[in-house]
């Protein structure tokens, strides 16, 4: 086996926006003093005179996005997660939201991982809270192969799209066969037992725990779910049909995240138990990223615990 | 401007004010206070200033305008429906659950409205992106925003006004409608916002301090502006808050309330009789 690509999916949104200002695409990137973090730096370098800097501040950016966007521009509008969908938020529900621009948010530094920065700057409620404002489509990738397509769909959508990457470099998931359509989630590995839905950095932590579960008899099917709005509800239902149970895992406060909008599905249609992976509603702390996330338990043994746990519950 | 050219005005102003407050007393609720205080204002952008065609509002070409203390909407909906962008009768449909004219004005659904405002603060920084936009596609039209004073404790409106500024939008022109009273009281007494002109000259604007209901001052300020190369204009207009109805004017309790319809009718009176007196006069 070949080795394994690690690549952070904040690099892959930077290296897909100069592939986008290639093209003949009306686009503009605006950054908040961060574009060196961000990865919007790459646009910078490759297509000055389509990338603007706002400066230490979002909640102008996103209004100023919004005018932009009024204007014909299809526009991205970069943060850490903290500042796009913590701080802008009302900006982002009135100025791009109530008004249904072409407003690209590509929010990185997204959950835990964030590592030694710490606390205020993990954002672990950035899905909750863009999940609320209606028409918000909201891409959460896996890797750098799924970021990138994330990035030219959000592109061609009409309308507003929240884009979460993180600054951990993570495994190449998906080859170039990879399709990705927002709105639909993908079965990665089938199984009979226990569906495992997964977003972010924890698909490659469920497939893991997949391979695990099935050495202890356990047979799990693991879906990855990057667009958390609109959910694919036909994939939930199959699932809840076809294992009777299932386990969210996500890089997000377990309160209002992907494991919510799994359960309101899941308790509309067919209810089975929904058992959630995710930071258990508490703030973060400085440390290694990875050491957090398994101190967090983000991590593939603690998906096999909860799947354990949730087969039980049958 | 000439005497004919300011009577039309001035018509067009006691028109406005006559067909918002027949929205706001039609709705029972809304903002007549700062709704009235730019009738003169909104009276000279979209008869002297601007570039618009009400039969085709989106036009790529056109001029701007952004209603960034979007509670006044019953003064934007009044010059809209008087230029012809959707009928005059509808105004009083304001408010109405069947009715697209919403309490705040949204982009979504009124002909001629550039931007969804009404959250305050918001609206200057996507006029700021219009006149963006307008650079990067080197178009030579022009942004207007018109924001209260009261709004612009709003930190959003500063960092508005440092990138307009350092972004050199000579396109823009912010317009604060210095009304002096907010909900709670004189702006002083809540928190303020004084000096205004000096602000906006220290964040790099262009400043100019007029009387806002003098249509002269109004035309001298935005001509001023046109000339003004490399920095946005911030245009300091004093109004008064009510202004054109006697119990309103610089009362603080017209702010957001509508008037029942004896007091209604004392206004339909007052304001008839003042358009009658401009009429006569032509």
């Amino acid at each position: 086996m070949s080795e394994v690509i690690k690549t952070a999916t904040r690099d892959a949104y930077g290296k897909a926006l100069v592939e986008l200002g290639n093209t003949d695409k009306k686009i503009v990137v605006l950054d908040a003093d961060l574009a060196a973090a961000t990865k919007t730096g790459m646009f910078k370098k490759a297509h000055p005179e389509k990338f603007i800097d706002c400066g230490i501040a979002e909640s102008n950016m996103m209004g100023v996005a919004a005018g932009l966007a009024s204007a014909g521009y299809t526009v991205f509008a970069s943060s850490f997660a903290m500042f796009a969908a913590g701080r802008a938020f009302e900006q982002v529900r009135n100025s791009i939201g109530y008004t249904h621009l072409n407003v690209k948010i590509g929010a990185t530094h997204a959950g835990i991982s964030v590592g030694e920065d710490g606390a205020s700057h993990q954002c672990c409620e950035d899905i909750g809270l863009m999940r609320t404002i209606p028409g918000m489509v909201i891409l959460n990738p896996a890797d750098d192969v799924e970021a990138r397509l994330c990035v030219l769909a959000a592109a061609e959508h009409q309308g507003p799209v929240y884009m979460r990457f993180g600054r951990l470099a993570v495994p190449r998931i998906f080859d170039e066969n990879y399709k990705f359509e927002i709105g639909k989630g993908a079965l990665l590995k089938d199984g009979s037992d226990v569906t495992i839905i997964a977003t972010g950095l924890m698909v490659a932590e469920a497939l893991a725990a997949a391979e695990k579960l099935a050495q202890e008899g356990v047979s799990a099917r693991v879906v990855n779910m990057a667009t958390i709005k609109p959910i694919d509800r036909g994939i939930i239902i199959d699932s809840a049909k076809k294992t009777g149970v299932i386990v969210t895992a996500e890089e997000h406060n377990i309160i209002g995240g992907l494991g919510s909008a799994v359960a309101e599905v899941v308790c509309e249609t067919v209810p089975v138990p929904v058992v959630r992976v995710g930071v258990e509603d508490t703030f973060g702390k400085s440390g290694p990223a990875v050491q957090l996330l398994h101190e967090f338990g983000l991590d593939a043994e603690n998906i096999c615990e909860k799947c354990r746990k949730a087969v039980k519950m049958k | 401007m000439d005497a004919a050219t300011k009577r039309e005005l001035e018509i067009f102003a006691c028109k406005e004010r006559l067909l918002l407050l027949e929205g706001i007393f039609n709705a029972k609720a809304g903002h007549p206070g700062g709704s009235l205080s730019i009738a003169e204002i909104m009276a000279y952008l979209y008869n002297c200033e601007m570039n618009i065609d009400p039969k085709n509002p989106s036009m790529p070409e056109r001029d701007r305008f952004v209603l960034s203390k979007g509670h006044a909407a019953p003064a934007l909906y009044a010059t809209l429906a008087l230029k012809g962008f959707f009928p005059e009768s509808d105004v009083k449909t304001l408010r109405k659950a069947d009715s697209y004219l919403q309490g705040h004005p949204s982009m979504k659904c009124v002909p001629g409205v550039d931007m969804s405002t009404g959250s305050l603060g918001q609206g200057v920084s996507a006029a700021v992106g219009m006149a963006l936009a307008a650079k990067l596609d080197n178009k030579d039209y022009r942004v207007y925003t018109v924001l209260g004073d009261g709004e612009i404790e709003e930190g959003q409106v500063w960092e508005a006004a440092m990138f307009a500024a350092a972004k050199k939008l000579d396109n823009l022109v912010v317009i604060v409608d210095n009304n002096n009273l907010q909900i709670d009281g004189t702006v002083e007494e809540v928190n303020s916002p004084y000096p205004i002109p000096e602000k906006f000259t220290a964040f790099g604007f262009n400043t100019v301090e007029i009387d806002g209901n003098n249509l002269d001052e109004i035309e001298s300020a935005l001509n001023a502006a046109k000339a003004c190369k490399g920095k946005p204009t911030a245009v300091i207009a004093k109004t008064v808050k009510g202004k054109g109805v006697s119990y309103m004017e610089n009362a603080v309790n017209w702010h957001g309330a509508a008037p029942d319809e004896e007091r209604y009718n004392i206004a339909v009176a007052e304001l008839t009789e003042q358009l009658k007196r401009l009429e006569g006069a032509k």
